[in-house]
């Protein structure tokens, strides 16, 4: 238990001599991704092959004896998941990919023992070979300041986080600085919340601090629930105390005692690797009564969704902690004023708590120094979809969507065209290449004013094999069951939106059902009662402002442009390749394909119900799509 | 299907987190992990436990997608329909697996109660899209093919869950 700031000091000091005893470091992605891929066992083989070989293997940092060893560590997600297992070692910056685990042999014998690298495990494409992490173009683009320890540090263990100077922004806050000047640090660093709309999140600080009411809350949304979007899963799993940190500075700021975090429930490994750093930091003494020996006290609770999307928003989120249906209610008061339990609270998303021990840490010119003039600061992405590199990336706001795709994402997938973004989940909208918003600057103002929106920062890139009519109902479908039912535009309407997004690409939709659907999608905005059906409609708007011409052809040619709306598909024999085998009229399931042994079939194309059986059959390519 | 509960064990999730409302959620939770559903009867016990009304109970088990009023196979499968997964084509993969198993929307559970389909909105391993999870394990890349042979491990108890 460390019970003041100088003990806090003399244990940092501990911690950093521990970890330069560590002559090598031996980071193991322990990342979702790369625990899909195997890394758990990697981990553990190569701790068993060091410790064959005799080497002095550290799991944990070792601070009672002085001696010096490798350490082999878990640490969380490096951002790379494309080609995952990835394990990084220090202090050389090299970085193996797809790590199997027939390469560790060759990594213990030749890395551990000898330092020698093992050159097959680097990155390279065709402008050749990387060793290290960040020369990598893919990190080499990118600024890392949030996720800078994600990857690098062990994500179970409060020590490393310590050595890495962790919690000394919650020092300056309880020793230097009063509630105000915490609020007004944060205020004048301009961050803004990472969750979505992108409010001020000193504003929101200041605003608890002045209310009258004395029980405050702090809570964080961990609710991360856009599809397509894992920035703040790879946070909470990849450096937790970096976040508990945030909350805690926000508790000294707002003069509040408890923190709640609500995360989804398809987090598991997130929540487990929270659960034991509230518990190390406890057990330090930096969570818990008196902390560091003064009079502020403050404890974390964590809260795990059950499955609801509605419950990213602020008043539904709150609910769901009371243990209610979760709901959102009718505005104001808003959550500052009356939230959880029906307190001022304080409510950021993960990435927003993740930033503030960086200010406190820095000061505001340095965080201003990054980012836009309106959004500074750094912004975490998930880059996901039909993009070369898919993974966690970080770059200053204010970068081009070109950079990011190309620059970062490497380009598109099987090199295939580019055609648009998806961007802030089912709340947001498309960027186009047609409507030149590839040099659209990705921040929050520059998004808003072409009617997308960052979000929580989910890039999902497109292929010209994608069906924007089709990613409209994706979306919708997604919306319409995620509708919590309490009001009725959102109830009904993103219902009939659906109903008719399902028309148009079912090949039965007409051009008045083109018209409806823009104007149902602008009633729902406009009444909708909370943000998930104020902006339901955003991919319909978005897709039908740059993509109007696909829903005609849907709808006036019965064609998918892109070719992928089965419906519209017509399937043809092309009696130049049939063969006559018979196969595909036998694998017919309703019977539509006749004709006679060794001559060309035929397709009856009212009976077709287009399922594709007939061309995964024929060994000769004979059935064609048109 | 009738079948006893022992009530010993909801007690001890009602004792260890507390009998106000606020940990009704958790406490469902709690009691799902074990059944792997809600059983009526545990609802009703519950209820008077906690001195909340059934309806309330109901109510909450109700609105989130995570709870189940059935009883759920021994493997529950979530094919993730997620953005990325789902232009990355996750959509044959659950026909094809709700057609092995012989299972839909409707009747997610198979009849010998070994297997569940359902389909989950993202799981956050997007970079490896399309995924699916055996309770909860996670398999990425997959494809219809990679599903069935992993059904079929599954089945025949090769695969380390």
């Amino acid at each position: 238990m460390i019970k003041s700031r100088e003990e806090l000091n003399t244990y940092r000091n501990v911690c950093e001599k521990a970890l330069k005893e560590q002559k090598m470091r031996v980071l193991v992605c322990a990342g979702t991704g790369c625990v899909a891929g195997g890394s758990l066992d990697i981990y553990e083989r190569l701790i068993e092959l060091c410790k064959n070989m005799g080497l002095d293997v550290q799991v944990t940092l070792e601070k009672e004896i002085e001696h010096e060893g490798i350490g082999i560590k878990k640490s969380g997600c490096h951002g790379f998941c494309e080609l995952g297992p990835l394990v990084k070692i220090e202090p050389m910056g090299w970085l193996y990919l797809q790590v199997k685990i027939e390469d560790c042999e060759e990594i213990a014998e030749k890395t551990l023992k000898n330092g020698e690298k093992v050159e097959r495990l680097f990155y390279h494409d065709e402008t050749g070979i990387y060793e290290k992490q960040f020369d990598i173009p893919f990190y080499k683009n990118q600024t890392r300041i949030v996720l800078d320890e994600c990857g690098q540090i062990d994500a179970d263990s409060i020590d490393e986080y310590i050595a890495f100077g962790g919690y000394k922004a919650l020092e300056r806050a309880l020793f230097e600085m009063t509630p105000e000047q915490i609020c007004g640090e944060i205020e004048d660093s301009g961050l803004r919340g990472r969750g979505g709309g992108g409010y001020p999140a000193g504003r929101k600080w200041i605003q608890v601090l002045g209310q009258k009411e004395r029980v405050r809350y702090v809570v964080c949304n961990g609710d991360e629930g856009d599809p397509g979007a894992f920035m703040d899963r790879s946070i909470m799993e990849g450096n937790p105390h970096r976040m508990l940190e945030g909350m805690l500075i926000a508790g000294i700021a707002t003069q509040a005692h408890e923190g709640y975090i609500y995360v989804r429930a398809e987090y598991p490994l997130a929540v487990a690797r929270l659960r034991r750093s509230i518990e190390a930091a406890q057990e330090a003494g930096l969570l818990g009564d008196n902390i560091l020996g003064t009079d502020f006290s403050f404890n974390i609770h964590i809260n795990q969704g059950a499955g609801a999307f509605v419950c990213g928003e602020g008043s539904a989120l709150t609910a769901s902690i009371e243990g209610e249906r979760g709901m959102p209610r009718v505005k104001p008061p808003r959550t500052v004023e009356s939230g959880l339990f029906g307190k001022p609270t304080v409510l950021n998303n993960v990435e927003t708590y993740a930033n503030v021990p960086l200010i406190i840490n820095n000061g505001v010119t340095w965080y201003r120094s990054i980012g836009t003039e309106t959004s500074p600061g750094t912004k975490a992405f998930a880059i996901t979809g039909n993009v070369k590199n898919t993974g966690l990336i970080e770059v200053p706001m204010g970068t081009t969507l070109r950079e990011v795709v190309f620059d970062i994402g490497g380009g598109i997938k099987n090199d295939q065209e580019f055609k648009a973004v998806q961007i802030g989940g089912p709340s947001g909208g498309c960027l186009t290449l047609g409507a030149g918003q590839l040099d659209l600057p990705l921040d929050f103002d520059s998004l808003k004013k072409v009617g997308a929106m960052i979000g929580s920062g989910g890039l999902v890139v497109m292929d010209e094999h994608t069906c924007m009519v089709e990613v409209a109902r994706f979306f919708m479908n997604f919306t319409q069951n995620e509708s919590c039912g309490k009001c009725v535009p959102c109830r009904e309407g993103t219902r009939r939106m659906l109903e008719i997004l399902e028309r148009i690409v079912g090949g039965t939709g007409t051009l008045e059902d083109i018209d409806l659907l823009e104007e149902l999608a602008q009633t729902v905005s406009k009444t909708a009662l909370c943000g998930l059906g104020k902006t339901a409609a955003n991919p319909v708007l978005s897709t039908l402002k740059y993509f109007r011409e696909e829903y005609i052809a849907h709808v006036v040619d019965k064609k998918c442009p892109a070719g992928a709306c089965q419906a519209l598909k017509t399937f043809k024999i092309n009696p130049d390749k049939c063969k006559g085998c018979s196969k595909c009229a036998r694998q017919c399931p309703v019977g539509a394909i006749t004709g006679e042994i060794k001559k060309p079939y035929s397709i009856d194309t009212e009976k077709c119900i287009k399922c594709g059986a007939c061309k995964d059959a024929c060994p000769f390519g004979a059935v064609e799509e048109v | 299907m009738e079948q006893n509960f022992d009530m010993n064990t909801v007690d001890a999730v009602l004792l260890e987190y507390g009998n106000e409302q606020k940990n009704l959620i958790t406490v469902l939770q709690s009691v799902q992990a074990q059944y792997r559903y809600l059983p009526k009867e545990i609802l009703e016990y519950i209820a008077d436990k906690m001195g909340i009304s059934l309806a309330k109970i109901y109510s909450v088990a109700t609105f989130y997608e995570n709870f189940s009023l059935e009883a759920k196979g021994k493997y529950v499968i979530k094919i993730c329909d997620g953005t990325a997964c789902h232009v990355r084509k996750s959509i044959p993969i659950l026909e094809k697996v709700r057609d092995v198993l012989g299972v839909s929307s409707e009747k997610p559970t198979t009849s010998d109660m070994m297997f569940t389909v359902e389909t989950v909105s993202c799981l956050g391993a997007c970079g490896l899209a399309p995924v699916m999870t055996v309770n909860d394990k996670v398999y990425p890349s997959m494809t219809p093919e990679k599903a069935v042979e992993l059904l079929e491990r599954v089945r025949k108890g090769e695969e380390d869950i």
